[in-house]
Formats: C-alpha cells, structure tokens, sequence
C-alpha cells in the first residue's frame, strides 16, 4: 500500500494541530499501524494559514514529511489556496462548507463538504469544529478506524469535554456516512 | 536499580521527540533542569517546567546559557540528576561549561535539538551541524559521550540512557537531536518502572579523610562521588588537579589527569557504543548515517536497492565515541561508504580517517533546512556499487 500522506489546513486557533494529533494518534496507538506528525514551524503559525501533516502506514515510517498529500483537509479559504496545489491529481479533499469555496481543482479529485462550524455552533460550542472534522475525515477516508478515533478524542480533549467532543465526532461522522451513502 | 515509578509515564504515548526526552529524563531520576529556552528545544523545558513540580523536581529559567549551563553542575554536586536543553546558539555558549563538567567528571546531561547554523541559522529548520562541536567544542583535551536519537522513541530510550551513562562514568553525556527528530510526533512506549533500569550515583563508602574525590575506584577508572552537605571536605576545580581536588599545575599530574580521563571512554569504549546494522551480508556499499538521515537513508536504500544496488546500512546510535572498530572491519569488505548528514562534512571526516583508503568514502551533504531528497541518497548509492 505505502504510506497515506494527510495535510490539514486551517486558521490558527481552529483546532488543526489538535485534528492531526487525534488523527495520528488513532492511527498510532489504536489501530496497530505507524503514524508521525509534524508541523510547519515558524511566523505562518500565529494568525493565518497553519498545517499539520500525518503520514500513516502499516509499515515504520521513514520519511516523515508530507508531499503530495492522498488526502487534504481545508478548514479556511486561505489554507485551501495555500496548499491544495500540493494534493495529488486523484486525491481527496474535504472542506468546511461554509468557508471554503473550492476553485480550479484538477479534475480527478473528489471533494466533500461538511458545515462543520454550523453543527459545532448547534452543540453549542464553535471550538469543537476541528472534532466535527476528525469524525467527518473519519468516515470519507477510512485511513482510521471509527473505534480508534473515538478512542484518540476520549484521550486527548480535556475529560470535562469528552461527551461534547464525542457529539461532535459523532455528528461529523454521521455527515460523512450520509455523503458516502448518496455517492 | 529501578525507576522510581512516580515519574514514569508507563504506558503509549503519542509524544513529539522533545517531549519524550523529557519523558526519558524525568524516568532516570532527574529533578532538576536549568535552562533558557530556544527553538527547537523548547518543548523540552516547557513540559519539564510542568512535570516536575508533580514529582519532587525542579526548572530553573535563567538570564542565559552559561548560566544555566553551570546551574545543572552545582544541581549535580548537590545531589541531584539534573539537565540543560539547548539548541546550537546555545550550545556554543555552554561549552564553557561542558568543558568544567569533563574535568570536574560531574555526571550531567545536555540535550541539543540542533537546527541549521552557523549562528542563529535556521531557529525552526533542522541540521547535524553540530556533531563536531559535541566532541571538540571545549577547549583542551577531553572525551564525552554522545547519542543520536532518530525517533520520540529513542529520545526517550536514549535520554534514559544518557543519565545513566552519566553516572557510569562520571562523564557529560549530550543527546543530539536535530529539529525533525525533535518536533515530529510519534507512538512512544514507556514501560513500567520495574522494567526501567536506572543507574544511580556512585557514592563511596570510605570515611571523610579516606575518600579522595578524583582517585579511580578500585577495579575502575572511575571515581566515586560525595554529595555536598554528608561531611566530606571537597574541592571542585577547573584546574589541573590531583586526586584529592586540589590544583596541581604540573606536568605530573596534568599527565594523570588527562589520561585517566581520556581511558575511562576509550578503555570502555565497547560497552558504551551502540550502533544498528542492517542487510550488510553480501553489501557492497555501506550507508553510515544517524538522527533523521538515517531514516532517509533508509528510503534512499530501498530506491537503490530496486535498481540492483547490494547496500547495507549502518546506523550510529553512539556518535562520541565513534565506533571505529567496526567501521574499519566494514571497510575491508565493501567498496564505498556513503555517507548523508545534513552539514557539510563533519562524520563523514571520521567514516573516512578510518576508512583509510580501504575503500572509498561519499558524503553526501546538505546544508540544513530540510531533510534529504531520499533519490539523492539513492543515486549517490548506486554511484558507490558501480
């Protein structure tokens, strides 16, 4: 199979970082493959675009960076300017549908859409939005398993969020399943 | 003995290599760390700064590196395991002190995440441009230990394992990481405290005015220790001294001096290196790498490999001292060393001293930033075999 290349983009303060760690974390430590994680540094960290990149496989993995991402994650219009160059022909994009407005995409890459800030704001806190996005990411992709997820949720968000993070996943998921279902 | 188990973390982690470091510090038994924080070690500090006060520890900030740098000393002679976290600006200013810790043979730990230099360099982008400065960087003539971690996993292992070597041979132990190894996040295991060995102070047995501070412990090269405040009378100098601490500027025993501490690595050199090899049955090439680059390497081989090339790997764990005994058996049976690091020849100077033109020895450099391109390796590989 080889590796599976993830970019997540968004805006500083939308919870992507926290996305990646759950997301590799699931991979990790709960479904038995490899995962690593890592993150741009430096002054495009505070304030706008911001990225975390994971690369999981069934293998170890030796190079850690990601290149040519399989799968990319769009949270804000300007993470998607900034790095959907980068996805690859036939990858798979998923984006916050209220704030990313897909353009000039190859032909070959197939894009879902989740209002994740929307179904955040109904549970009633906008934070959980990057968690709406785990589960949605969770279900499109299938790189992790939905029981890993929930696990790595559980044992990252602080314990008095956990029932709120999980509604979040669940709806998330519930979205994805719902696309998956029509396609 | 085994970890105390207050400060283990047993279990899975999903842990950047900073933080495992950290992690592999708090397991041996340290408590207490001075520092002053830079990119890309900062993690470091930052989560020993919140650990410590759970498990009895303390993090001291100070105005600068050297001070820092020689607060983990008086920590040492205090009794403690103690730590300094660095990055290469740092590290250049602790060498003042590195220097103190080799000649006054205090147990210390020093962690540097380097990043691309010279100068401030590359504060966020990785290098190993400091592998030479680990060894050579103070002044004189001295011997330490260094390790390269090229995982969070290994950054907890071999942290763990620089305190104890530390304490094995009363000698400063530096883990050199490079900023990929230090910011990437990965599983970590930690096991339980009972299964975690941990190496404790030599303190003597001999009464005050039997003990002298400096004089090799019987069947050693390795003097025992005392701990400041148990009524032993002691002198702890950066001069040439003798065996009871005192500065004797002769040639006598600056010969003694030295020499013993120069012996106590290289006689037990054996037990201190480790390294990891991989597919050199039948290899025509061997690549030496360490920290990230040897994981990059690793892609460079498998490239290499699916265009024919017969290519083994050999990974140093152990930078200081440099396993040269099996570099120069490797290099009566293969035609090339490659070697990939990313600065602009500093181990591979050591691959081809020992190589001793046996066979040929390739660099293949970089200046920092980033990692290699593993097709680069790959075509340096086959340029090797051919």
């Amino acid at each position: 199979m080889g590796p599976t290349e993830i970019k997540i983009g968004g805006l500083g303060g939308q919870g992507v970082i926290l996305a990646g760690i759950i997301i590799g974390k699931a991979a990790a430590l709960y479904d038995n493959k490899h995962s690593a994680l890592t993150q741009a540094f430096g002054p495009e960290a505070r304030g706008s675009a911001c990225s975390a990149q994971v690369v999981v496989d069934e293998d170890p993995i030796l190079y850690p960076y990601v290149q040519k991402p399989h799968l990319m994650v769009s949270m804000s219009q300007d993470a998607f300017v900034k790095f959907a160059p980068e996805l690859r022909e036939d990858g798979t994009l998923l984006i916050e549908e209220e704030l990313v407005k897909p353009q000039g995409l190859p032909k070959g890459v197939k894009v879902f859409a989740v209002p994740a800030t929307r179904i955040a704001e109904e549970l009633g806190k906008k934070m959980v939005l990057n968690i709406v996005m785990v589960g949605f990411f969770t279900a499109i992709s299938g790189v992790v398993s939905e029981e890993a997820a929930r696990k790595a949720v559980t044992d990252t968000v602080p314990p008095s969020t956990i029932d709120l993070n999980i509604k979040a996943f669940e709806r998330g998921f519930a979205h994805g399943k719902k696309l998956l279902a029509k396609a | 003995m085994n970890a105390d188990p207050i400060g283990v973390l047993t279990g899975s982690h999903y842990l950047d290599g900073d933080h495992s470091c950290s992690e592999g510090a708090i397991a041996a038994g340290c408590r207490f760390s001075a520092g002053y924080p830079i990119t890309p070690s900062t993690e470091v500090v930052e989560r020993l700064a919140s650990r410590f006060p759970r498990v009895g520890g303390r993090f001291q900030q100070f105005e600068d590196e050297l001070a820092a740098s020689i607060a983990v000393l008086g920590a040492v002679w205090g009794g403690a395991k103690a730590v300094t976290v660095t990055s290469g600006p740092g590290f250049s200013l602790m060498m003042e002190h590195i220097g103190l810790a080799a000649i006054t043979e205090c147990p210390v730990v020093y962690i540097n995440v380097q990043r691309g230099g010279p100068s401030t360099g590359l504060p966020t982008q990785p290098a190993q441009g400091d592998m030479m400065q680990a060894r050579f960087g103070s002044h004189g003539d001295y011997r330490l230990i260094a390790l390269c971690p090229n995982s969070p996993q290994e950054c907890f292992d071999l942290t763990l394992r620089a305190f104890n070597l530390a304490e094995e041979y009363r000698v400063p132990v530096v883990v050199m990481l490079d900023e990929v190894v230090g910011h990437m996040t990965e599983k970590v295991v930690i096991p339980p405290a009972d299964q975690i060995e941990v190496t404790p102070r030599r303190y003597t047995s001999k009464k005050p005015g039997d003990f002298k501070l400096f004089e090799a412990a019987e069947g050693s090269l390795v003097p025992e220790m005392v701990k400041a405040g148990d009524g032993y009378r002691v002198h702890v100098t950066g001069l040439t001294h003798d065996e009871r601490g005192y500065p004797a500027m002769n040639v006598v025993a600056q010969d003694k001096m030295v020499k013993r501490q120069f012996a106590k690595i290289v006689e037990n050199a054996d037990k201190i290196i480790t390294f990891e090899e991989k597919n050199l049955l039948g290899a025509e090439a061997v690549v030496v790498s360490f920290g990230i680059t040897s994981r990059i390497a690793e892609k460079g081989m498998q490239l290499a490999r699916e265009k024919g090339a017969k290519v083994g790997s050999f990974r140093l764990i152990t930078a200081w001292p440099f396993p040269e005994k099996q570099i120069i058996e490797l290099s009566k049976k293969v035609k090339a060393f490659v070697v990939p690091e990313l600065n602009m020849g500093q181990m591979s100077l050591e691959v081809e001293r020992l190589a001793a033109g046996r066979c040929r020895t390739i660099p293949v450099l970089h200046a920092g930033g980033t990692v290699h391109n593993p097709e680069v390796i790959a075509e340096a590989i086959l340029e090797a075999v051919r």
